[in-house]
């Protein structure tokens, strides 16, 4: 009776011990030319934990995610206000002064749809450390194989590692994506619904994955699937039209939601 | 049932003539099937005339191949049909085409994916929206002018470099010829690398890619099947180019690998040959198919390795 508690204070199951923080979102606006997507968002991240964005289709979670690699950067007439702070060194992500390559070698992205590059699989993991000026064969040997058995991937590919990447299956390019993000031991890893394009087995060993990733990285995922969000978050965040509604424990959030709006949602009233 | 609601129009109590309809519908049928029997005229039209110039040049050639042996054709290394002393080595023609097109791809291949490169990655829109009016123009000037801005213009400049160079050479004609063919690689080049999507620009963007990484190493080799194919066809464009050579570099038959020397190319040849008093049925004349056919064969090879190159990079996005 006794030690049962113990064992439940230390797991992972509750978020609230030990956290970190390891990213601040603070009063960011964003607009993509005149139109404003996101208003006043503020929020935290924590270290080595999953955080899910959740809300209806079009409220602006891949644009916040976007915000964090300033991914929006890429593009004419886009805009920001605020601050993103990335903790411990409290670099303002936002700030024009800071190079968005530099924030982007910190922070890396998986997408919605697997986009292998026309390489060889070693070649798209070697992609991210290439790009730094890595060209010591046994550094990248190292680290190919590294980011590939993160990713759960190494087993199945480690005697094939020239073939085009294109060979893969579906759920293989996407954690080949994930290896690729993962070579270069990033702060924080990216999600934009990576499953969004995979069958259920698929996606299964992609959620198994990222519960194995956050004992090393602070993840931030987006997703449309609510069950997703309540098996692989931590935190979750819920949005809605350009706006955070509630962000809490994820627990909190599908157990007991402080907000009306959030609890429709959740309970599947609207959406 | 006929009232009608703010605005609707009622709905027509009086059925339309049955026979009327059918009679419409009837003519319809057959403007339909003339508009489709002139489109199938026209596709029938350009396939008859390929298989038309495939039986000339073949049977000709069949003529010219009774009298001078395979053998000879391919090895001989003189070519002087019109000699008492008779000599038909192809490859004298076919040298002097060789050195032009390299000298001409090596200037249209690396400028053309350079100009490619930028314009798709890198020029802002207006500079796109300019610059790409110029060179298709590049490509519609007539080759004769290019034949004499090679003669009169460009091998006057190489001379004060290379003052040995003679007035006919394969070098001035080459780079002329890469100029002309430019645009041939750059745009369709350049049609490849903006049809890769965007999601793999931003897969390698957020890796902390610069623009230029990511252009060279993810738009790049993504696009190769259709550079590939701009090559191809910039190649064909150099093995077939007759003009430029005939004027610039010189009628005079030559076996040589060396820039710097005046040539005569096949293309150069058949005109020379075609425009001259020969008797048609002669030997001398019956030449012009032989050489027609090498061109043919050779350019039907790249075309061929075209297509083959296309289909080894394909790629499903
Ligand atoms: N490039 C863009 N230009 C203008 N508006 C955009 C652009 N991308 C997204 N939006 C708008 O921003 C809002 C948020 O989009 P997004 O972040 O993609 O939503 P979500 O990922 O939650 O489905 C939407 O209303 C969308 O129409
Ligand atoms: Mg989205």
């Amino acid at each position: 009776m006794v030690a049962t508690p113990i064992v439940e204070v230390t797991s992972a199951a509750n978020p609230q011990q030990s956290k970190v923080l390891k990213a601040e979102v603070v009063d960011l606006n964003f607009h993509y030319g005149s139109v404003q997507a996101l208003k006043g968002i503020n929020m935290p991240l924590y270290e080595k934990h999953v955080t899910a964005l959740i809300g209806p289709s079009g409220c602006g979670k891949s644009t916040l995610l976007r915000c964090f690699n300033r991914m929006h950067d890429l593009y004419p007439g886009n805009r920001y206000e605020g601050r993103i702070k990335l903790h411990p060194d409290d670099t303002n992500l936002l700030d024009p002064k800071v190079d968005p390559i530099e924030v982007r070698m910190r922070i890396s992205m998986v997408f919605q749809k697997p986009n292998p590059f026309p390489k060889s699989i070693y070649e798209n993991v070697a992609y991210g450390l290439r790009v730094r000026g890595v060209s010591k064969r046994s550094v990248l040997d190292d680290k190919v194989e590294e980011a590939l058995s993160g990713a759960a991937l190494w087993g199945e590919v480690k005697d094939r590692l020239r073939d085009l990447a294109f060979n893969l299956s579906g759920g293989q390019q996407q954690r080949l994506c994930i290896a690729r993000a993962l070579a270069t031991d990033p702060e924080i890893l990216l999600f934009d619904e990576p499953t969004s394009a995979l069958d259920p087995i698929a996606t299964a060993s992609i959620e198994e994955l990222i519960g194995d990733l956050k004992n090393k990285i602070t993840i931030l995922i987006v997703t449309h699937n609510m069950q997703q969000a309540a098996r692989v978050s931590d935190f979750t965040a819920y949005m809605y039209i350009g706006e955070l509604v509630e962000f809490d424990a994820t627990d909190t959030i599908f157990i007991k939601p402080k907000n009306k709006q959030t609890e429709d949602y959740i309970t599947g009233r609207f959406g | 049932m006929t009232s009608t609601v703010a605005g609707i129009p009622a709905i027509a109590t009086v059925p339309p003539i049955v026979s009327h309809r059918l009679a419409r519908r009837h003519t319809r049928h057959i403007k339909e099937r003339i508009i489709e029997f002139f489109l199938f005229l026209a596709a029938a039209s350009s396939v008859f005339t390929t298989f038309a110039i495939v039986y000339i040049l073949v049977s000709e050639s069949w003529v010219f191949f009774q009298q001078v042996p395979l053998r000879d054709f391919l090895f001989d290394t003189q070519w002087t049909p019109l000699f008492s002393d008779a000599h038909y080595g192809i490859m004298v023609l076919l040298s002097g085409t060789l050195v032009s097109s390299s000298v001409a791809l090596l200037v249209a291949i690396p400028l053309g994916t350079i100009i490619a490169i930028y314009l798709s990655e890198f020029a802002p829109f207006t500079v796109r929206e300019v610059a790409k009016p110029f060179l298709e123009l590049l490509g519609g000037v007539p080759t004769i002018i290019y034949g004499y801005f090679a003669l009169l213009f460009v091998t006057p400049l190489l001379q004060k470099i290379f003052p040995e160079l003679p007035g006919f050479n394969l070098l001035s004609a080459g780079m002329v010829m890469g100029i002309m063919i430019i645009p041939y690689v750059s745009s369709i080049s350049e049609d490849a690398m903006r049809a890769v999507p965007m999601n793999l620009r931003e897969g390698s963007y957020a890796m902390g890619a610069t623009r230029f990484q990511t252009a060279l190493r993810v738009v790049t080799p993504a696009a190769l099947s259709g550079i590939a194919a701009a090559y191809i066809l910039g190649i064909s464009r150099a093995v077939g180019e007759t003009m430029i050579l005939a004027v610039a570099a010189g009628m005079q038959p030559n076996l040589t690998w060396n820039p710097m020397e005046p040539a005569a190319t096949v293309t150069a040849y058949i005109v020379q040959v075609a425009l001259g008093d020969l008797p048609h049925g002669s030997i001398g004349y019956q030449t012009i198919f032989a050489a027609g056919l090498a061109l043919m064969l050779i350019t039907l090879f790249f075309n061929i390795l075209g297509h083959l190159l296309r289909k080894y990079y394909r790629q499903a996005y």
